[in-house]
């Protein structure tokens, strides 16, 4: 099936209820598949905390919230994005740099800010929407494919942001928060010369990156990738324990809570970003590509409706927080079957965890907004 | 957006996406068996059950040998590693030295498993699971606890840190009292606590309870009244044995020195040996009753019948057999009642050369008893050089022949049986056994009732008198054998004795090794310790008392 055949496919509410729906500016299918994964991903959650109703329920109210603030980011127009963005965008940078200067320092990063009366909260998790949308809105009315000027301002705004976080140090966060930047780079039109460019860059500055620029758990994280038992007890422990969960669910897997990996405490975080090992032990291959599966049904339906926005802003922000959430899945499943180092990034949309769902969702009602906004 | 573009994008994610549910695949279908094992070697145990061994009880169901459930508490060194704050608390709870353990630690590395303490009380190991640290396992096991401690060591014995037998009934009837190991699958956390069992391999078989022939009473007695004669007479070792006389069993044996089974590290070698089934004495003038029995048994000598022991002393080849005074003419039980060595020398040297050793030998002198406690002496006889009146006239006093006090005891068994041989048992009998006859009953009779004369005032145990009740019994004082033939100084002094006589209830044999002090003879130095204990003793079994006009 060609990408084109598999595009339109997809339903893009012909229904009476999808009308409906769009008239309150919801994306049918979006929201249908939506709800499959985020209810999956509770039933997983369900077995990955041991039954816990507290910890179950937190999730579950969460997950209630971020729908209410997804619907509606829907409702409003890609027109007052547009004007809102800068300044979004320079209060993020804003926060990033007090941040550095005063955050709350959990398990040795400062990622949090904590003024009083209000909620703790990671700026950082702001950025993910604001610098998709803010090189988008710096390159909605200029020319594409965009010159090497317009590229180095592109760049600029993606470091600065990107930068702080992984001062933070985060770098699971930086990486999606400039990979979201460069998905719009990409979606505008770089020419391909530009893009080898970059890579040749990228490998003659890999060396001095390798040895100045990152940290010495950051390395160890890279090189057991390579070979996980060189250091079976320290940074090799997860990824064996995850690869291991993983594989020995066979096809059909263990059965929900028969998991001995994630039950018996084997597996490290298997409630946060190590839950896709659980749906690997305990629903087997099966469990996995179906929820491979509705993730690909998001994305494509996410590049479906950047390629029909009538508008540069609209298509690129959609294309790019569309390739965000891509990246998080690539990211997360990545490092957990063992194809990636370890860097914290959730499963989207089914790890336990608030801020990273409320995001993700946000970005999805943005991208129905995309799509039901028709005028401009 | 360039339709090219556009392609280009979709193939970049869908090939990325592909390359993870390749990747996926790959775990579950190539790797699966591989990866499934090592999930299930992770969280899937066998773990040993360890059986109970079986409790060793005197006859009256007093407990002797018990096991305790205790914890070992171990580690793998090469998949744990303990920071120093772990190290320092464990070594607080199990009450190790942490540098100590730190350095065991670091040595292990490399191996799989290391004790970091066995025989941990249960609420010890409570403490140090609470701890909640990594890696550290606790298996059960059973420590062996000795309620009579010191009192019945040797008897009992006692068992390795493995539970194995090691000496005495723990070892010679280890099969018995063993069982075997259970196993079972069960699952296991990370910290290694078990979350469930899956299914039992094999179920541990309990091992067997043991009731012993011992009367815990006696042995409390008889241990005191040994301990105190070895230490006031300066000895270097003691024996006791006690023998119920209807029916073989053994109801006190006892040495000294002894040790605490239970606190091992304080016990020296030498107080281990059970010396009374494992060391031979030249059993001296115990033996002298037998030689009386053997003349009896000829018909031409009766217990009034007379000899002649004047000057004291007389010539046999080139040996010089002498009494400490001259007796004059003296009956055959004067010369028991006496220990008259030229007595008896001259009635031995007047019978059939091999009678004597006869007598011995059906007795039991030589042979081995067979209780099966380990490492039992047969001692010795040999009927060797009979035809050389020296060797007769030596061997009819007791000399150039070794038994243990068991088997001493064993002879004097078949005098208060009227002649039976009863097999010895160290296990509690429920029924008398059969026994054979080796003695004439009427003879026996005789011999008893000329060794109560021996506990007279002017026998040479009066101390071995018991108020109430008729006492025969025999002493016993040899020199034993240095390093230029017999030593003037080092003795051994025996008692060997029967209560009562009118129906003989306890056989008992004493021996004092050595004695330091004054007194060398087992009538001042062994005969007063079965005097102490055999009153004490016939009181407690409730035996009737047979001379009551003494009260």
């Amino acid at each position: 099936m060609s990408t084109r055949d598999f595009v339109r496919s997809l339903p893009h509410g012909g229904s009476a209820a999808g009308l409906r729906l769009l008239q309150i500016h919801l994306d049918p299918l979006l929201l249908a598949v939506l709800f499959c994964v985020i209810g999956y991903g509770l039933v997983v959650l369900y077995s990955a905390v041991d039954r816990n109703m507290n910890l179950f329920s937190n999730q579950a109210m969460r997950m209630g919230l971020a729908l209410v603030l997804m619907a509606a980011a829907a409702q409003i127009h890609p027109r007052v994005y547009l004007r809102w963005t800068p300044l979004a965008y320079a209060g993020g940078v804003a926060m990033l740099l007090l941040v550095l200067l005063m955050g709350v320092e959990v398990k040795g990063s400062r990622r949090w800010l904590d003024f009083p009366g209000l909620p703790r909260f990671q700026p950082s998790e702001l950025m993910k929407l604001a610098v998709p949308m803010m090189v988008a809105w710096y390159f909605h009315d200029r020319p594409l494919p965009p010159s090497l000027k317009d590229l180095c301002v592109a760049l600029v705004i993606i470091v600065i942001p990107a930068g702080c976080i992984v001062l933070q140090p985060d770098l699971g966060t930086g990486i999606l928060v400039a990979g979201a930047g460069l998905a719009v780079v990409v979606l505008a039109g770089i020419q391909w010369r530009m893009i080898g460019y970059a890579l040749l860059a990228l490998a003659i500055s890999a060396p001095w990156v390798w040895w100045y620029g990152l940290q010495d758990y950051q390395r160890l994280r890279i090189l057991t990738l390579f070979d996980p038992q060189s250091d079976p007890l320290g940074a090799g422990w997860n990824i064996i324990q995850s690869t291991t969960a993983i594989g020995s669910g066979g096809l059909y897997g263990k059965g929900l809570f028969q998991g001995t990996q994630s039950h018996l405490d084997f597996l490290p975080e298997s409630q946060t970003d190590f839950i896709i090992a659980v749906i690997g032990e305990e629903l087997g291959l099966v469990g996995i590509l179906a929820l491979l599966a509705l993730y690909l049904v998001l994305i494509g339906r996410g590049l479906y409706i950047a390629t029909q926005a009538p508008h540069t802003f609209q298509r690129l922000l959609a294309g790019a927080l569309t390739l965000t959430f891509f990246v998080y899945v690539f990211v997360n499943v990545g490092m957990v079957s063992g194809l990636l180092p370890v860097v914290g990034v959730p499963l989207p949309l089914v790890s336990y965890g608030g801020t990273s769902a409320i995001t993700l969702l946000v970005s999805f009602g943005i991208i129905m907004a995309v799509r039901s906004h028709r005028g401009w | 957006m360039k339709l090219w573009r556009h392609y280009t994008v979709v193939v970049l994610f869908l090939s990325a996406c592909s390359g993870l549910a390749a990747r996926v695949t790959y775990l579950h279908v190539t790797e699966r068996a591989f990866l499934q094992e090592q999930g299930d070697a992770r969280s899937l145990r066998l773990e040993s059950m360890p059986a109970y061994r079986g409790v060793v009880y005197d006859r009256h169901g007093e407990p002797l040998a018990v096991s305790t459930p205790v914890m070992a508490v171990w580690t793998d060194p090469s998949f744990v590693r303990l920071d120093g704050d772990a190290i320092g608390d464990l070594a607080g709870v199990l009450g190790l030295d942490p540098d100590q353990l730190a350095r065991d630690l670091d040595a292990g590395i490399g191996r799989e498993f290391f004790y970091l303490k066995r025989r941990v009380p249960w609420e010890v190991a409570e403490r140090a699971r609470k701890l909640h640290l990594d890696g550290i396992y606790f298996q059960r096991e059973y420590r062996r606890y000795y309620p009579a401690a010191d009192t019945s060591a040797h008897v009992v014995g006692m068992t390795n840190i493995d539970d194995l037998g090691l000496e005495g009934i723990e070892l010679s009837f280890e099969p018995h009292l063993r069982g075997s190991h259970g196993s079972k699958r069960v699952l296991k956390d990370r910290r290694g606590e078990t979350i469930k069992d899956l299914e039992f391999i094999e179920a541990p078989r309990f091992g067997s309870d043991l009731y012993l022939s011992l009367d815990l009473r006696l042995q409390f007695l008889a241990f005191r009244e040994l301990k105190a004669a070895v230490l006031a007479h300066r000895a270097v070792s003691g024996s006791l044995v006690m023998l119920d006389a209807r029916s073989g069993e053994i109801l006190a044996l006892v040495n000294s020195p002894s040790y605490n089974p239970n606190e091992l590290s304080q016990t020296d070698g030498g107080g281990m040996r059970n010396r009374a089934v494992t060391d031979s004495y030249e059993p001296g003038s115990t033996i002298k009753p037998f030689t009386v029995l053997a003349a009896l048994e000829t018909g031409r000598y009766r217990v009034d019948t007379e000899i002649e022991t004047a000057p004291g002393y007389f010539r046999v080849g080139n040996k010089l057999v002498q009494d400490p005074v001259n007796r004059g003419t003296i009956t055959l039980t004067q010369a028991l009642q006496k220990s008259s060595q030229v007595g008896i020398a001259k009635v031995a040297l007047d019978l059939p050369p091999r009678s004597v050793f006869d007598v011995l030998n059906r007795a039991g002198i030589g042979g081995f008893v067979g209780t099966g406690l380990p490492g039992e002496s047969a001692g010795s006889l040999s009927d060797r050089g009979l035809d050389n009146p020296v060797v007769r006239a030596t061997l009819a006093y007791g000399y150039g022949l070794a038994a243990s006090p068991l088997q001493l005891a064993r002879a004097y068994l078949s005098l208060a049986t009227g002649g039976l041989k009863l097999p010895l048992s160290i296990l509690r009998e429920d029924e008398v056994p059969q026994g054979d006859r080796i003695f004439d009953a009427q003879l026996c009779g005789q011999v008893l009732e000329m060794l109560e004369t021996v506990t007279d005032d002017a026998g040479t145990a009066p101390r071995a008198r018991v108020p109430g009740y008729r006492v025969a019994g025999k002493t016993g004082t040899s020199r034993k054998v240095g390093s230029r033939g017999y030593d003037d100084e080092r003795h051994v002094a025996l008692f060997a004795g029967i209560a009562p006589v009118t129906d003989p209830r306890l056989v008992m044999v004493v021996v004092i090794n050595e004695p330091g002090g004054e007194a060398k003879g087992g009538g001042a130095v062994a005969a007063p310790v079965f005097g102490r204990v055999a009153g004490r003793a016939l009181r407690l079994l409730g035996v009737k008392p047979d001379k009551v006009s003494a009260i």
